[in-house]
This record gives C-alpha cells, sequence and structure tokens, in this order.
C-alpha cells in the first residue's frame, strides 16, 4: 500500500474502507540470517537498512513487547546535528541528512519538522563555548548561527529577558534542528522492513542466547528458538540484561529522564529552545502540547518514572525562562529508561562472541540518531566493517582510554553525564 | 524518594548526592591489571532489581552510605554507613 496524496482523497470519498495494516503479523520461522533483539527505532531501521542497502531480507526484528512501546515512543523528539566532537559530529550529521530525506524514502509522513533549534547562553564563557562548537558544526558542513540579544529576542519575543540574575546574552541557532513525529519514525521503518520481507514479531521476548565455541547459532525467546548466524543486540535500556545472555557486562548504567506535556495550546513556541542556566528544554507539538524536559534524576533506575526533585527542578527552570508558560496545565509526565555510557557517547561495534554486534548506549540522545545509527549497524553487521561515519563509537574504547567520546567535556566515569 | 540516614533519619532524597554502584568500595590494587580496573570503573552488572550502592549525604552529616535500594520500584531496603561496611571487612 503506497501513500499518496490521491489515495487519502480517494479514501477520504470511499469511507476509508482501504487502507490495510501496515505491517504482516508473523509467524517465527526456524532459522533466519539476521536476528534483531528489540524492536525500537533504532532496531527497525537496523533492520530497514539491511535490506534496503544490503538486500538481506531473510531478516527478523524480535521484540518484547509491541512495536513502538519502548523508549521511541517515550522521548522529546529533537532532531539535530549540533555535536562538536570528531567523531560524533559526522555521524550526526549524515543521521541528519537522513531525516531530510526519510518521508520519502519510506513513503511515510514522519512529521518531521526543521522548525530551528535556539540553544541559550547567559553568561561570556557559555557564549565562548557555543562559538567554538557552532564553528565545529559549520566545519562539518551543518549550520549554526550566532545570535545576540537582539537576535535572540526577534525569535523568541516571549522570553523573561529583565531576569537580573540568568540574563540571555544570545543563542545558537540550529535551523535545520527540530522534530518529527516519534511513534511515526518507529511505524514508517517497521513497514518499510515488513515491505522488504523482514519478520517483526512482537509479544517475543530473548530469554536466552545460544553460543557454540566462541560463535553465536541464535536465540531462545518466548515463542520458541530461533537459529540465526548473526544477532544483533539493540535494546537501550535493557542492554545490560540482553548483554548478560551472552556472558557480557557492559560499561552501561540505566538512569531515568523525565519528559512533561502540557495541555494543548495555540501555536506560541515556534522553535525547539534550551535554557543554559538550568535543565530545560521545550518545544510545542502539533496537536498544541508544551513537550518539555531536563536533565536525569541522577540514580539508576529501571522504572519508568521519576521523581519530584527533577520535575520541580524543570518547571522553576522553565518558569524562570519563559513565565508565560505558568497557567498552562501539566497533562503527563513519564519516564525513559537511558543507557548511560561513561563518557556519554553510543556504541556500535562487535562483540568478542563471532556474530553477536551490539549497537546500545544512546544516553538520553537517541531518537535523533535513529537513522544514522540503523544506516551503521545495519553496514557493520552486513559487511563485517565498521561504517565510516560510526568508527569511533568502540566497545573497547573505555578499556584503552583510547577514542572516549566525552562531548561535555565532564570526565569518563558513570554519573557525570 | 526518602533515605534513612543512620546518622541523620529519614531525609528527602534532595540531601544526597549518588555516587554509583557500591563497586566503588572494591578498589583493586594499583597493579592489578586492566581487565581489574576496567571491571572497577566502567563495566556495571546493572541489574535491574534489588542493588547495592553508594550515596553521600552532602546536605546532611557528610557521611558515605552503602544504600540496598530496588532499581525497578525504587524502594529503599537498607541504608548503612559506608564506614561501617569497609571496617567488617577488615
Amino acid at each position: 500500500m503506497k501513500f499518496s496524496g490521491l489515495r487519502v482523497l480517494k479514501e477520504g470519498l470511499t469511507g476509508n474502507v482501504g487502507w490495510t495494516p501496515h505491517w504482516r503479523d508473523p509467524e517465527p520461522k526456524p532459522e533466519y540470517d539476521v536476528l534483531i533483539i528489540g524492536g525500537g527505532g533504532h532496531g527497525l531501521s537496523t533492520a530497514y537498512y539491511l535490506a534496503k542497502n544490503h538486500g538481506m531480507t531473510n531478516v527478523a526484528v524480535l521484540e518484547k513487547g509491541y512495536i513502538g512501546g519502548g523508549n521511541i515512543g517515550r522521548n522529546t523528539t529533537i532532531v539535530r546535528a549540533n555535536y562538536f566532537l570528531p567523531g560524533n559530529s559526522e555521524f550526526y550529521s549524515h543521521s541528519l541528512k537522513l531525516w531530510e530525506g526519510l518521508e520519502e524514502d519510506l513513503n511515510y509522513n514522519v512529521m518531521h519538522s526543521q522548525r530551528g533549534i535556539i540553544n541559550l547562553f547567559h553568561s561570556d564563557g557559555q557564549r565562548d563555548a557555543f562559538v567554538r562548537r557552532g564553528n565545529a558544526m559549520v566545519n562539518q558542513g551543518d549550520d549554526a548561527i550566532l545570535l545576540d540579544r537582539e537576535g535572540v529576542r526577534a525569535h523568541l519575543p516571549y522570553l523573561d529577558f529583565e531576569n537580573t540574575r540568568f540574563p540571555i546574552y544570545g543563542g545558537l541557532y540550529h535551523p535545520r534542528g527540530g522534530t518529527a513525529r516519534h511513534d511515526a519514525v518507529a511505524w514508517g521503518y517497521a513497514r518499510g522492513a515488513d515491505m522488504r520481507g523482514v519478520d517483526l514479531l512482537q509479544n517475543c521476548e530473548v530469554t536466552g542466547i545460544d553460543i557454540e565455541n566462541g560463535t553465536v547459532r541464535g536465540v531462545q525467546t518466548t515463542r520458541g528458538a530461533i537459529r540465526a548466524k548473526k544477532v544483533g543486540i539493540v535494546v537501550a535500556g535493557r542492554s545490560s540484561q540482553v548483554a548478560a545472555m551472552a556472558g557480557m557486562r557492559l560499561p552501561i548504567e540505566s538512569h531515568v529522564l523525565q519528559a512533561f506535556v502540557t495541555e494543548g495550546l495555540k501555536p506560541c513556541i515556534d522553535h525547539v529552545v534550551t535554557f543554559g542556566m538550568g535543565h530545560f528544554y521545550i518545544s510545542q507539538s502539533d496537536k498544541g502540547g508544551l513537550v518539555f524536559g531536563g536533565d536525569l534524576d541522577f540514580y539508576a533506575s529501571y522504572a519508568s518514572r521519576g521523581n519530584l526533585p527533577t520535575a520541580e527542578h524543570v518547571m522553576e527552570a522553565g518558569m524562570t525562562l519563559m513565565p508565560m508558560i505558568g497557567k498552562a496545565k501539566l497533562l503527563r509526565s513519564w519516564g525513559g529508561i537511558m543507557d548511560m555510557t561513561p563518557d556519554g557517547s553510543p556504541i556500535i561495534d562487535k562483540t568478542d562472541t563471532e556474530g553477536l554486534f551490539i549497537d546500545c548506549g544512546w544516553c538520553y540522545g537517541g531518537f535523533k540518531a535513529v537513522p544514522a545509527s540503523g544506516y551503521a549497524f545495519a553496514h557493520l553487521m552486513a559487511t563485517g566493517q565498521l561504517h565510516e561515519t560510526a568508527a569511533a563509537f568502540r566497545l573497547d574504547r573505555f578499556r584503552t582510554g583510547r577514542g572516549i567520546l566525552d562531548e561535555e567535556g565532564t570526565g569518563s566515569q558513570h554519573n557525570l553525564h | 524518594m526518602r533515605l534513612t540516614c543512620p546518622i541523620c533519619g529519614a531525609r528527602d532524597r534532595r540531601e544526597f548526592y549518588y555516587q554509583g554502584d557500591a563497586v566503588a568500595l572494591d578498589r583493586p590494587a594499583p597493579g592489578a591489571g586492566v581487565q581489574a580496573w576496567d571491571d572497577y570503573v566502567h563495566l556495571r552488572d546493572n541489574p535491574a532489581g534489588p542493588r547495592r550502592e553508594l550515596w553521600h549525604h552532602e546536605a546532611g552529616c557528610g557521611a558515605w552510605l552503602v544504600v540496598e535500594r530496588n532499581t525497578t520500584t525504587h524502594e529503599v531496603h537498607g541504608v548503612t554507613l559506608a564506614m561501617a561496611v569497609a571496617e567488617a571487612r577488615r
């Protein structure tokens, strides 16, 4: 089923009875060439690019719940390429280029909206840091514009420019940044993979990984044993549990990150805006809800919910920056499980087990990486070679100390990112 | 979430700094080798369930605490002074 304007018109005039399910619900086969553990954004895009770029279609995605039920449906939907370090910079730049062609590629409306991101700064030191970051972005071929105070006011007249404690000095404007509809990204990749022959197996929890003589042979699942030549682990916050099935310990600690949404309001916030003096960032969804979040709760958690101190901090920071949102009623809050690495950067690599690969450690920045992560992980699983845009995301960098990707410059240690 | 400090009593989570897994109490010898230090600094069991952690009562008495906590429910099962844990091992 192909989507088009004509099709929407035709279905609208004939009672919308011609729409069909977006993907099949197949029974597991006893054997596949490739198994992807995890039917989230990264797993689905991996399956899609295995089929599209490498012609590998005897592939199954194993999802313990339902497609789109994990972090891909629990984030704040921001898409950007404003990274600083070589190793990260080219990867996120590649991802943004994939985003820009994604809807045509998938024939699916993911509501990618390049509304621009403005990172505010509030001191001379912060300004210098953003100048440096902006130059790194421009050197990478992406876009960055330094706004002074009046430049920010032209875009964001509703900020509290009179605040004496946190004065707004300016902002780094990234016009190609923006948001996308997170669920649609999962659905679009799922549909695209399914159309190319990939089996999406839902309610199929992996309970064991079969390894013989250092080579992966397949997995045990709640829907029976499945054999495979190659297996990829792409399970975000649950990475440590699945890796343990293969006898691995990972440099990961799972934390909770909260996000919030208000009741639907008329359009008032046109960009993605981040506060530089507190943990707060915000955008407005197409439904009108203000979607905002802050930093981690800063303790290990699998609870998918956080505690009040962080919620309070985020609200206070929001009220400090833009008092106009004070009367909006909070509708929902939720928490996602973040697979935090010591340096805050991800891992896309082989493991010591032949045929077993891992894509994890996305910390709190996995959503924007969905296209490029799947692209690079599919390349690695199909060819055995690291993709050039993701060659720095090595699993052993913590042990060797070589190639640490500490974007924030705070140190490579758990609890610092 | 509240933690019951053995010295100060039940206090709000805001008073405490989370250090991480209680593995920090098991510092290897300087010459223990790369793998032992990788295990200590980077690699984690990261369990979904009961876990031993190191917290610092930074806005209270300043004691380091070993907290037994469930990461799926946030239930706190026990808090002991890290010093007492370390001394019991000697």
